[in-house]
């Protein structure tokens, strides 16, 4: 049966791809931020995941106001970097798994999520720059991935409950495909940042590290804080934290079945800043 | 009955619900085309004429000529979308976040860079600070 091994967390920042486009990394600015991620690239090379399950949003890419579906789970063979008005990032192509991911549709749908199936999707920032932060510049993604887009652009976007519960029914899914894969989940986006209105660069660095603390520790409880405060103390866009969620409530230590105990924490990073956000970065394994 | 929108009390800060989004469909709409080459080339030769090919209403014309972002998210434009523009224009995000808070390109960088800005006194509209 295939299983989830760890699940990893992760910022988008689109500056953090046109940095390492642009051959940026080495500069005293960007050097901070990529050595946060210096553990993830080694790591990833000794857990040689199977499949990605990766969840993000779309910024106005692939959906625009025609339509806005709040899941909605790519079940394509390929998707295409996107160009997102700066020209695609000149990163690999996206390989999906459509036979694991079209198991998820069915299970998870079967578990009263309505998601959206996606057959053809370019795939936006939010999704190419955490794999060019956990798998470096290579010329291939190691693995097939099944991208996972949540709208969190209008409101009012899944509340944090939600993201933890579908979680758990993503888990579910994963867990009953016969083949033996070892699945990463990954969350994405985040973490404090505004980019709109006279408020715009809000940071909360405080907010943020206890977001952390009880994401590792007390997801339970994480899932209940209202969208209000995401806005409040982490800016309009910080919002995005809510998929973290997701991730988080696929781990095994807070699902009934085959229930495991709390995950190890194999690496937690934060830097302030990566043009307007807080970039927060954390692995945990499963036990 | 009306909705409850928790959120109208928090400072310099509009959320893009789905009132707003009726409001700005056109104004995004307009945005998302300049995802196209050939779009963004014609917009360029002549912003005025480009912008009279959307239903959008003459104040939103008006604000994305002078690129204003502030009023265009007043009028219904979401940041994500609004940055078509910025790209357009061929500007960063941080140079569009930065414009809208009536500091200068480095002064808004300055921030950042110092830890950006703080939440103290920016929970609540009116809150002293
Ligand atoms: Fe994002």
């Amino acid at each position: 049966m295939a299983r989830i091994s760890a699940s990893v967390f992760t910022s988008h920042v689109p500056a953090i791809g046109a940095a390492l486009d642009l051959g940026k990394t080495g500069e005293d600015y960007w050097k901070p931020v990529f050595a946060g991620y210096d553990f993830a690239k080694q790591w990833e090379k000794e857990q040689k995941p199977d499949v990605v399950f990766l969840v993000f949003n779309d910024h106005a890419t692939a959906f625009s106001l025609d339509m806005i579906p709040t899941f909605a789970i790519g079940t394509a063979a390929e998707y295409q970097p996107a160009d997102e008005g700066w020209g695609p990032r000149p990163v690999p192509k996206v390989i999906g798994h459509p036979k694991l991911a079209a198991h998820i549709a069915q299970s998870v749908i079967q578990d009263d999520f309505d998601l959206t199936i996606v057959n053809k999707m370019d795939v936006d920032h939010g999704l190419t720059v955490p794999l060019s932060l956990v798998f470096g510049q290579v010329d291939a993604w190691p693995c097939p991935v099944i991208p996972f887009a949540v709208n969190v652009v209008q409101y009012p976007v899944p509340s944090g409950r939600r993201c933890f519960m579908l979680g758990k029914a993503i888990r579910k899914a994963i867990e009953s495909y016969d083949e033996p894969l070892n699945v990463q989940i990954w969350g994405t986006g985040g973490m404090s940042h505004q980019l709109q209105g006279p408020r715009a660069g809000l940071i909360n660095r405080e907010w943020d590290n206890a977001f952390l603390d009880k994401l590792i520790n007390d997801p339970e409880g994480l899932s209940k804080v209202p969208h209000i405060d995401y806005v409040r103390e982490a800016g309009s866009e910080g919002i995005e934290l809510v998929m973290w969620l997701i991730a988080r409530g696929a781990m095994s230590d807070v699902n009934e079945t085959k229930k495991g105990n709390a995950p190890t924490v194999r690496h937690r990073f934060y830097h302030v800043p990566a043009s307007n956000t807080a970039v927060g970065h954390v692995i945990l394994e499963n036990n | 009955m009306s909705l409850d929108k928790p959120y109208t009390d928090v400072p310099g800060t509009t959320i893009f619900d789905a009132d707003m989004s009726r409001m700005g469909y056109h104004l995004n709409q307009f945005c998302m085309s300049l995802m196209k080459a050939e779009n963004r080339a014609r917009f360029k030769a002549n912003e005025r004429a480009y912008l009279d090919e959307w239903p959008m209403t003459e104040e939103q014309k008006q604000a994305v000529l002078d690129r204003d972002l502030n009023r265009c998210i007043s009028l219904g434009g979401n940041i994500y979308f609004l940055a078509k523009i910025g790209a357009t224009d061929g500007k960063s995000f941080q140079q569009m976040a930065g414009s809208m808070t009536g500091m200068t390109e480095e002064q808004y960088r300055d921030m950042m860079v110092k830890g950006g800005r703080s939440v103290e006194g920016n929970r609540y509209t009116g809150e002293k600070k």
